[in-house]
């Protein structure tokens, strides 16, 4: 049995490629792809630390946390068409002012 | 080593090496097949922490759903070729590197000391999809029932934004 404590190890290293991806790239939708990866690593901690605690909750949780990610995903991607639309550019760099 | 430890050692390989692809590939389309193989292979983690419901919604929400979403909107956007012009920030992009490994160094310090001293034995978690069943709809109801809100809202306002401003 792999102790819990490995795959939490796993997750905050998986949590910070994620950040890295946010960081580095400009692309909109390789930077979603980044917080889809944070957002598993949360839930591989979350799964790991209910594990180690004989508890359901924490897959409970994850629950909630995929139906959060469908929704941001729909809404981010469709945010993202909408930019394209308006500017026909796509980089994160140039969408620094608040009004379109 | 046993099986179960070769096993997770395998999969923490694909896990990392996937979520690098996503991260550093130039062409959207290889993060997004990266992406999924980086879904699936938690997928598989799930599975071996026994979380048998989570691993299946996984495949079918993530896997499926949100991968296919990812897929069109590439299709749309034709993106890629806005990271090869000049990069204006790229001082900023390089300090992200060091500033990336001194959050996991805080991570590994962090859950080091404040959540693993000594060993608690892992508890056997109650039974699979019985169990999880039972607290979405005793514990979790009432987030339960917000969850189905949240994903009208995200629906309709989805369709708001597509919506072509005919005026």
């Amino acid at each position: 049995m792999v102790p819990a404590s490995y795959y939490v190890g796993l997750s905050a290293v998986l949590f910070v490629i994620g950040v890295l991806g946010v960081l580095i790239r400009r692309d909109p939708l390789v930077i979603f792809m980044s917080i889809e990866i944070m957002l598993n690593a949360a839930n591989l901690a979350l799964v790991a630390f209910g594990q180690r605690h004989g508890s359901i909750d924490g897959q409970a949780l994850v629950f909630f946390v995929l139906c959060v990610a469908a929704a941001e995903v729909a809404v981010g991607l469709a945010i993202i068409v909408a930019i394209f639309r308006l500017r026909r550019r796509l980089s994160v760099d140039e969408l620094s002012l608040m009004r379109g | 080593m046993t099986p179960g430890h070769i096993a997770f050692w395998i999969l923490v390989v694909m896990a990392v090496g996937s979520a690098l692809g996503v991260v550093l590939r130039r062409n959207p389309i290889h993060s997004a097949l990266f992406l999924v193989a980086h879904l699936a292979t938690l997928a598989a983690l799930f599975l071996k922490m026994r979380a048998e419901f989570l691993a299946a919604a996984q495949v079918i929400v993530y896997a499926g759903a949100i991968a296919v979403l990812f897929v069109f909107a590439i299709m749309v956007l034709i993106p890629g070729k806005e990271e090869t012009g000049p990069d204006a920030l790229r001082s900023q992009r390089l300090l992200a590197v060091p500033v990336a490994g001194l959050l996991l160094v805080l991570l590994a310090v962090m859950l080091r000391s404040a959540v693993f001293k000594g060993d608690a034995p892992t508890a056997a978690v109650p039974g699979g999809v019985a169990a999880i069943g039972r607290a979405l709809f005793t514990d979790y109801l009432f987030p339960f029932e917000v969850t189905s809100v949240l994903l009208l809202v995200a629906l309709v306002g989805v369709m708001a934004l597509a919506k072509r401003r005919t005026a």
